[in-house]
This record gives structure tokens, C-alpha cells and sequence, in this order.
């Protein structure tokens, strides 16, 4: 018997007695389900995700010519600061941690939801109308300072936008914040019986890395962007130099959370490439542990390497050798991850499904984006490509390259699970080709760009850069097309698609153990780990009877308070847990 | 790690990788021409990582492609792969050595920047408001000197120890013409972190180690285009001229919003932002015309804040002096090369045409000059 049919069995009664059927009615409604929500969240950022790409778009159109010729300069600058935030603050944050983290959490980790659905709710609620009214800027005048809104400039110019820029950012960062609670209560509290924190998949450690960073760091943009909008709206000068304000300090707080930010919006990635590879490349995840608690480091260094963004900005020595060497170290923990990914598919027998396509395209693009990362990170270097195309080269291979790649990842992974239909494969690959070939030519001209001298924010531009920015362009314009694809295969499969199975990867974490999609609180009874999350080919290796296969159960080192047979709020051990079900004494005590 | 090729090969492979990307670091013609002493060093630091950079880059998107081709799932096999779940040295092994190298990446930046630094090449130092009236007789000293000496006094505005941190900065202040064009009407900064005393310093500072710099430029950024006063002789410009072999120290501030001053060619840049001063460091060796660019986002017009660096011969760049001060003595009847004696808007009228943009000096800045002119005047 494999572990997959080992595995299956355990939970056969765990297993729910019929999909759910959703009325659409309810994506429109204050649910309080997990996997509406997750839906929820991944649709309406993905809403802004296009229009984030338009944005992008219109960018790259006014910069095919070196001239200022499609739209006016002040525009131009709107268009990018809201392509910015929208981008990470609608698209790629409430996407990854909003959408993926609420779908997948509880049913990892084996809960009926998250800890606490309402405040859930409150919180995707939050989202639409702070993107709307960050939308509606354009009505009176759209942001013109960037994403970064560096006072003096954003006290200056579109005072109206940017009041509504900082309402707008302030609703968003309160929405991650609520999140964040769910998250760490939900992972510390809701796993099942028998799953400590070393059985957990790593999609879950990485959440748990994320939902930390988003609790430490998110308070301080609000204090710095209220201290800006009394700078903008009340005539204080916290930050502005005419009343004798300091705008560097605003630099530290902003970035104090927003290179953390650059976590929040990779880590939950990395966290579904750790699920997706093992899976399609049918063999265990490589260095289980290494890559778990290099997510902790991650998060732990995320938060003392926030200056290398203010390298130029007269920082003194002492303090950029310090970030220097912090940023440097944070490739430590980054490389052993790739690495690891890349040992996991070295080897293995793999199945090029177009989430497997777009899993590997994740770790190679984000290898080049990381290397570029490190470059960034010495200080002499830094000085010279600070604010220019290569600093716009990298962050799109990371967040780009990165995230989204994840992203389309998990949604080519997930589609089943949450739809109950199988996406089509010949178009998913079809939009891979097209989206990994246009991201390219985007992004890589850019660093030799940046390295010969374009800064960026700029709407004109020396006319030798012509070439390069024309290639880059057209770069774009393919990702924008790409998108096209898997809108129609994905709105085509949703409605008519071939149903699908409950385990189409054959995979063996817990959400693949109930139906397609799961029922309203995922399990009839409390599911049970009979295997590792990643124990793919174990049984073929040994050929040893299945009943002596190591069910990690109560371990002596489950900590007193988790959820475990052992744990200290638990009246007795539990009859009703056990591996397989014959074996099984009543109903589970935890799930009434 | 079951399927690793046998060692023939991987030593082939190893090898080609390495002579690659070290062929590659060499020859990857991605930065332009380098005209400064530092940018040489800036370069070498960027080879070093571009070498690592493609040799990582080879051998793990290798890794990743070989396997997408040899290790893909052969028709009708559904049986899983060996479970190999980790290999401890391996993991060790590729901790340490990218831990070793970042190590010595950041070893080998601290050098170059300490290189680079020779006399703190960025600092910042915080200046009290009174500074600029506070020393008239200095105003008048200086004034005196660049009527009395076209050339450039190259020791005349060095910083004295025991005034350093307001010196740096007043000596732009005290420079008329610098005093027109800059924006007083910021309060400068007293205990800006990382200004001034409050900030510990690596590498010796030119006055510690007695070398001054041997020419000092003030720099001033505002919407949008960059002003360039040279103390020394009381030349105003649009465009930065420098000698080429001569160390020269930039004096950056703004008078708006934050810019920053880059050179490409020279591979430094600083944030100008207005309540701070910050300095750069540096000499120019190549004869040429790069472009200046002003680098953070400073408004709708932010592309169009470039001008140009002029890297001249030392002759050169005396005659050019030369001809920028008599123009501005033949187009002034009042005393040689005194921009003071006029309102700021009046002097920058000139300028205004060539930036394409007006400065906004406030009434105060045009106060401040006339009353720094009083007092000179009253000391003759």
C-alpha cells in the first residue's frame, strides 16, 4: 500500500460526505467560511491585479519613446504610483496571504476554519472599498509621490490624492493586521491532533513567518503615514523640513515596514512552492527542516535590514555597514531554500503540469532576482544603481518573477480543490509560455538600463536607452496578453470544466483528503495524519508492512499547550484519534 | 542524491561554469565609462559579484533545466521517485559556503567603501540657522580673495578641526552666491541622526588627516534643475566643470524637495534633501561630458532634471573660470563677481531661461543676501 492510499484510509471518515455546493449569491455576502472568503480574496485582488496591469501598461506605452508623448508628465507619475500600490497592497499581498492563507490554512492543518470568522470577514470586507476609494483618487487628482510617498514631494504636489493614497493605505495595513492575528491564532491553536509544528506543511511555517512580520511591522507604516497625513491635512512638520521636520525619519518608518513588506509578499509564495514541487515531482521535500525554519531567519532578518533602501539618502557609515551586512546575510537563509527546491526536483519523476511549469519558472526567476538582491546589498554598488532600472529589474523578479509566478502556481494547483473543476492544461501551458517569454523581455533589459544610467520615475529619457526601453515595452504588452489565456481558461473551466476528483495530483496533505470543493467546515470528523506531508515513494523504498509505518502521533516533544493527544487542555487522551479507522473508539471529543 | 553524474563529467561541467562566468565578469560591457578614481574600484567590487552571480546562476538554472528534461515522468511509470528527504553535509555544506561568501562580499564592499571614503566620501553634518550672518568678516575675507583671485585658492576654504561639522556647510552659506540660490528659509538640522557629531565615522575625515579637499563645489537642487556655485571663485553655473586629477568635495543641499546628485560615470550619488548637507568625495580622471541626472523622484519634471558633468584639462578649466567671471563682471556694473548685491530672482533670471524652470526663493532668502551684502558692504 502507498502512503496515498495509507493516507486516504486514515481519513476515509474524515472525508466529506458530498462537495459543496455554492451559490454564487454567497461570494457577494459577509460569509464567514474560510473558502469563500479565500475566494473572495482572490478574485477581488485579482480584479485589481488587471488594473494594476493596465496601469503597467500605459507606462511602459508612454516609455516605448524617450520623449514625454502619450500622456502628461504629472499623470505619468500617478500612473506608476498607483501601479505600485495597487500592485502590492490589492494584488499581490491580499492575493497570497488573504486568498491562498484563508483557503489553504484550516484544511492543512486539518480545522473546520479559521480561529475567528468574523474578524475574517471584517477583513476581506475591508478591501474593496479601500481599493475603490484608492481608485477614486482619479477623480480628483490621482498620487504623484511614488509608492514610497517621500515628504517633502508628497506634501507638495496632489494634496487631494494623497490624502486619499494614505486613508486608502492605512484601511489596507489595519485589514493585514487583522488577518495576521487569524493566522497565528488559527496555526497555533487549530491543528489536529497530532500535528506539531515539525508535521507541519510548509506553506503553514511559512504563514506563520508572514503573519509575524505583518503584526511587528505593519503598526509602524500606520504611525508613519498618520504622522504624514497630520504633516499633509494639519500643517504639522513631523517630516516636513520647512517646519523644521526631518523627512529621513519618515523614510525609517516607512521602510522599517515595507522591506518587510517584501517578505510578506514572498514568503507565503515560497511557502506554496514547498507544497507544489513535492507534489508533481513525486518525491519528499528536500531538508524538511532547513527549509521551515529558514522562513523563521527570514522573518527575523526581514526586520533589521529596512536601511538599504536609504543608502544614498545620508545615512552615516556605521549604519549602512551594518545593513549591509544584515542584507547580506538574509541570502543565507534565501539560498538554502532555492537549493532546496532545486534538490527536491533534481531526481525526481516529474509531472510538467502547468503548476509544476510555473513552480520552477518561480525558482529560477526568483534565483535571478535574489542575485541581483545580493549585488544590491553592498554598499558601493548600491550607490550607483540606487533609484534606476536595475533597482525596477530586480523588485520585478522578485515580486514578479516571484510572487506571481507563485501565485499562478498555486492557482493552476488549487483550481481543482477550489472550483471542483480541472482547469485545462494545453491553454494553462500556453499562458506559461507566453507570460514567462513577455516577462522576460520586460524585465531583463532593465538591469543594463539601470547599470548604464536610467533612473526610474521618469517619464523622459535620454534617447540612447530607445532600443532597450522599445524591447521592454513589447516585453510588457506580451504579459498583458498572456493574461488572456487564463482568464477565458479559467472563467470556461470554473463553469464548464471536466469535474474533478478529489486528489488529482495525488497528493497527500489534508486538503486533497476531503472533496472537491471541500464541504461547509471541511471534514465529517477530525482527519488524522497517517503520513508525512511529503512522504512521496516511502513505501516503494522499504516494502515493509504498512502498519509499521511511523505514524507521527503524541510524541513526547508536542509542547504542553498545542493541540496534541498529550496536551495539557485536554481532559484524556483521545479514543477517537487513531491511524486507521477500525481502530477508532467513538466520536472525536474536540469536534462537537 | 541518487542520479548525481559520475565525476568526469561534473568536473567538466564545474570547470566550463567557472572559466564562463569568469569570462563573462570580464567581458560583460554593462557599465559605462568609468572617469572617476572610484569608479574603478566600484567596478571591480561589480565584476567580483557578477562572476559569483553567474557561476550560482549557471549551476543551479542548469540544475533546474537538466532535471526538467532528464527527470520528467516517462510514459505509463505512475510509481513515485526515491524518497530522499535531505542529506545533512549536503545541506552543511551549501549553508556554508553561500554564508562564506556573502561574508567576504561584505569584507570586500567595506574595503572598497573605505577606499572610496578616504575623506568620509558621504557624510552629513547638521547646521545651526544663525551660521550664515553669523561671521560676516569671513563673508567679506572670501569675497575679497576670489575678486583679488580669479583662480582657485585651493586652500583658502579648508574646513578648520575645531569648526568642522558647521564649517562644512557654512562655507557654502558664506559663498554669495551660493547664499542667493539656496533656500534658507529651511531650518538646518542640529541632531539629525546621522548628521553631524551624533554620527561615528569610518575612516579618517580630511581634517583629522590634514588633507582638504583640494577644491569645494556647492551643490543646490531644486525643481527642477541643479545649481553649481563655486566658493573659490564666486562662479554660478548650470553645469558642474571640473579639472580632471583634482580631488574635489561636493557641499549638496535642496531647497524644495529631496533630489539626488548622480554621475554614472563617476558611480556616486547622494540625496540632496533640503535641512541636511551632505558631502561627497571625489576625483575625476577621464577628459569628457557625462550626464548628471538627478536620481529621486522630485516631481512631474523629474525626468528632465539632468545636466551635464564637464571634465576639463586643469587649463581648461581655469579659463573657464575665467570667462564665467568676466561675463558676470561685464554684465554687473556693481563689484566684480558680487551676485549678492542683486535679489535672487533678479541673479537666477539668467539661469531661470536655461533650466526651463523658475526657482522658488522666498522673500526671506532675498532678505538674508541683501543683508549679507549690507554687512559687506558696511566692512569696505
Amino acid at each position: 500500500m502507498t502512503q496515498l492510499q495509507l493516507q486516504k484510509d486514515a481519513n476515509a471518515a474524515a472525508h466529506g460526505s458530498e462537495p459543496a455546493h455554492t451559490h454564487w449569491r454567497e461570494y457577494f455576502s459577509f460569509s464567514t467560511d474560510h473558502k469563500v472568503i479565500g475566494i473572495q480574496y482572490l478574485v477581488t485582488s485579482f480584479m485589481f491585479y488587471l488594473v494594476g496591469g493596465v496601469l503597467a501598461d500605459l507606462v511602459r506605452t508612454e516609455l516605448k519613446t524617450p520623449e514625454s508623448d502619450f500622456v502628461s508628465p504629472e499623470v505619468y507619475n500617478s500612473l506608476f504610483t498607483l501601479h505600485g500600490t495597487i500592485m502590492i497592497f490589492l494584488w499581490i499581498i491580499p492575493c497570497l496571504v488573504g486568498g491562498f492563507g484563508n483557503y489553504l490554512v484550516p484544511l492543512l492543518i486539518g480545522a473546520q476554519d479559521m480561529a475567528f470568522p468574523r474578524l475574517n470577514a471584517i477583513a476581506f470586507w475591508i478591501i474593496p472599498p479601500a481599493g475603490l476609494l484608492l481608485c477614486s483618487s482619479f477623480f480628483v487628482g490621482p498620487p504623484q509621490a511614488g509608492w514610497t510617498s517621500y515628504p517633502p514631494l508628497s506634501l507638495i504636489d496632489a494634496k487631494g490624492g494623497e490624502a486619499i493614497w494614505i486613508l486608502s493605505v492605512l484601511l489596507l495595513g489595519t485589514s493585514s493586521i487583522m488577518a495576521a492575528i487569524n493566522f497565528l491564532v488559527t496555526l497555533l491553536k487549530m491543528r489536529i491532533p497530532g500535528m506539531g509544528f515539525n508535521q507541519m506543511p510548509l506553506f503553514c511555517w511559512s504563514m506563520m513567518a508572514t503573519s509575524a512580520i505583518t503584526l511587528i511591522a505593519t503598526p509602524v507604516l500606520t504611525g508613519a503615514l498618520v504622522l504624514l497625513a497630520f504633516d499633509l491635512l494639519l500643517g504639522t512638520a513631523f517630516f516636513n523640513p520647512t517646519g523644521g521636520g526631518d523627512p529621513v525619519v519618515y523614510q525609517h518608518m516607512f521602510w522599517f515596514y515595507s522591506h518587510p513588506a517584501v517578505y510578506i509578499m514572498i514568503l507565503p509564495a515560497f511557502g506554496m512552492i514547498s507544497e507544489i514541487l513535492p507534489v508533481h515531482a513525486r518525491k519528499p521535500i528536500f531538508g524538511y527542516r532547513a527549509i521551515a525554519y529558514s522562513s523563521i531567519a527570514i522573518s527575523f532578518l526581514g526586520l533589521i535590514v529596512w536601511a538599504h533602501h536609504m543608502f544614498t539618502s545620508g545615512t552615516p557609515d556605521w549604519l549602512r555597514m551594518f545593513f549591509m551586512v544584515s542584507t547580506m546575510v538574509i541570502a543565507v537563509p534565501t539560498g538554502i531554500k532555492v537549493l532546496s527546491w532545486t534538490a527536491t526536483v533534481w531526481g525526481g519523476k516529474l509531472r510538467l503540469t502547468s503548476a509544476m511549469l510555473f513552480a520552477m519558472a518561480f525558482v529560477s526567476m526568483f534565483l535571478i532576482g535574489g542575485l541581483s538582491g545580493v549585488m544590491l546589498a553592498a554598499v558601493p554598488f548600491d550607490i550607483h544603481v540606487h533609484d534606476t532600472y536595475f533597482v525596477v529589474a530586480h523588485l520585478h523578479y522578485v515580486l514578479f518573477g516571484g510572487s506571481v509566478f507563485g501565485i499562478y502556481a498555486g492557482l493552476y494547483h488549487w483550481f481543482p480543490k477550489m472550483t471542483g473543476r480541472m482547469l485545462n492544461e494545453t491553454w494553462g501551458k500556453i499562458h506559461f509560455v507566453l507570460m514567462f517569454v513577455g516577462f522576460n523581455l520586460a524585465f531583463l533589459p532593465m538591469h543594463k538600463l539601470g547599470l548604464e544610467g536610467m533612473n526610474r520615475r521618469i517619464a523622459i529619457y535620454d534617447p540612447k536607452f530607445e532600443t532597450l526601453n522599445f524591447i521592454c515595452t513589447m516585453g510588457a504588452y506580451l504579459l498583458a496578453i498572456s493574461t488572456l489565456p487564463f482568464i477565458g481558461n479559467a472563467v470556461w473551466s470554473w463553469l464548464y470544466g471536466p469535474k474533478a476528483v478529489d486528489n488529482p495530483w495525488q497528493a497527500l496533505t489534508l486538503e486533497w483528503m476531503t472533496t472537491s470543493p471541500p464541504p461547509v467546515e471541511n471534514f465529517e470528523r477530525v482527519p488524522v495524519l497517517a503520513t508525512g506531508p511529503y512522504d512521496y515513494g516511502m513505501s516503494d523504498l522499504n516494502g515493509e508492512d504498512d502498519a509499521n509505518q511511523e505514524v507521527p502521533f503524541g510524541k513526547d516533544f508536542d509542547p504542553a499547550l498545542s493541540a496534541g493527544p498529550d496536551s495539557s487542555l485536554r481532559a484524556g487522551p483521545d479514543p477517537a484519534v487513531a491511524a486507521r479507522p477500525e481502530d477508532r473508539q467513538g466520536e472525536s471529543q474536540n469536534r462537537d | 542524491m541518487k542520479q548525481v553524474p559520475n565525476s568526469i563529467t561534473t568536473l567538466i561541467v564545474g570547470v566550463t561554469i567557472t572559466l564562463v562566468s569568469i569570462w563573462y565578469a570580464q567581458n560583460h560591457g554593462l557599465l559605462p565609462t568609468a572617469a572617476s578614481k572610484e569608479a574603478s574600484l566600484i567596478d571591480g567590487l561589480f565584476n567580483a559579484m557578477l562572476g559569483i552571480s553567474t557561476g550560482l546562476f549557471l549551476l543551479i538554472q542548469g540544475a533546474l533545466v537538466v532535471s526538467a528534461f532528464k527527470f520528467r515522468r516517462r510514459k505509463g511509470d505512475d510509481t513515485d521517485a526515491a524518497p530522499v528527504h535531505g542529506n545533512v553535509p549536503l545541506e552543511i555544506v551549501w549553508t556554508a559556503i553561500p554564508a562564506v561568501i556573502v561574508l567576504w562580499l561584505s569584507v570586500y564592499s567595506f574595503d572598497v567603501y573605505k577606499a572610496v571614503d578616504s575623506g568620509s566620501l558621504h557624510s552629513m553634518h547638521a547646521m545651526p540657522k544663525t551660521a550664515q550672518t553669523a561671521q560676516p568678516g569671513r563673508v567679506a575675507t572670501l569675497a575679497g580673495a576670489a575678486i583679488a583671485a580669479p583662480l582657485p585658492q585651493l586652500t583658502e576654504t579648508a574646513p578648520q578641526p575645531e569648526t568642522r561639522n558647521q564649517q562644512q556647510q557654512d562655507a557654502a552659506m558664506q559663498d554669495p552666491a551660493t547664499a542667493n540660490v539656496r533656500n534658507d528659509q529651511v531650518p538646518q538640522r542640529r541632531e539629525a541622526p546621522g548628521a553631524g557629531v551624533t554620527s561615528p565615522q569610518f575612516g579618517p575625515d580630511s581634517s583629522e588627516t590634514g588633507q582638504p579637499p583640494e577644491f569645494v563645489v556647492n551643490v543646490t537642487g531644486l525643481r527642477y534643475a541643479w545649481i553649481f556655485t563655486y566658493p573659490d571663485s564666486g562662479v554660478t553655473a548650470g553645469e558642474l566643470h571640473l579639472p580632471t586629477g583634482q580631488e574635489v568635495e561636493l557641499n549638496i543641499s535642496a531647497n524644495d524637495v529631496i533630489h539626488a546628485f548622480w554621475v554614472p560615470a563617476f558611480r556616486l550619488k547622494q540625496d540632496a534633501i533640503p535641512g541636511r548637507q551632505s558631502r561627497l568625495r571625489f576625483t575625476p580622471t577621464t577628459i569628457g561630458t557625462y550626464p548628471l541626472i538627478c536620481a529621486e523622484l522630485c516631481g512631474p519634471y523629474h525626468g528632465a532634471m539632468n545636466t551635464q558633468v564637464i571634465v576639463q584639462t586643469p587649463e581648461e578649466y581655469r579659463s573657464w573660470v575665467q570667462e564665467q567671471t568676466e561675463t558676470a563682471s561685464s554684465s554687473s556694473s556693481t563689484i566684480a563677481s558680487n551676485p549678492a548685491e542683486q535679489s535672487a530672482s533678479e541673479f537666477l533670471a539668467p539661469y531661470a531661461e536655461q533650466f526651463g524652470a523658475l526657482p522658488q526663493l522666498s522673500a526671506d532668502a532675498q532678505t538674508m543676501a541683501s543683508s549679507s551684502n549690507s554687512a559687506l558692504l558696511a566692512r569696505r
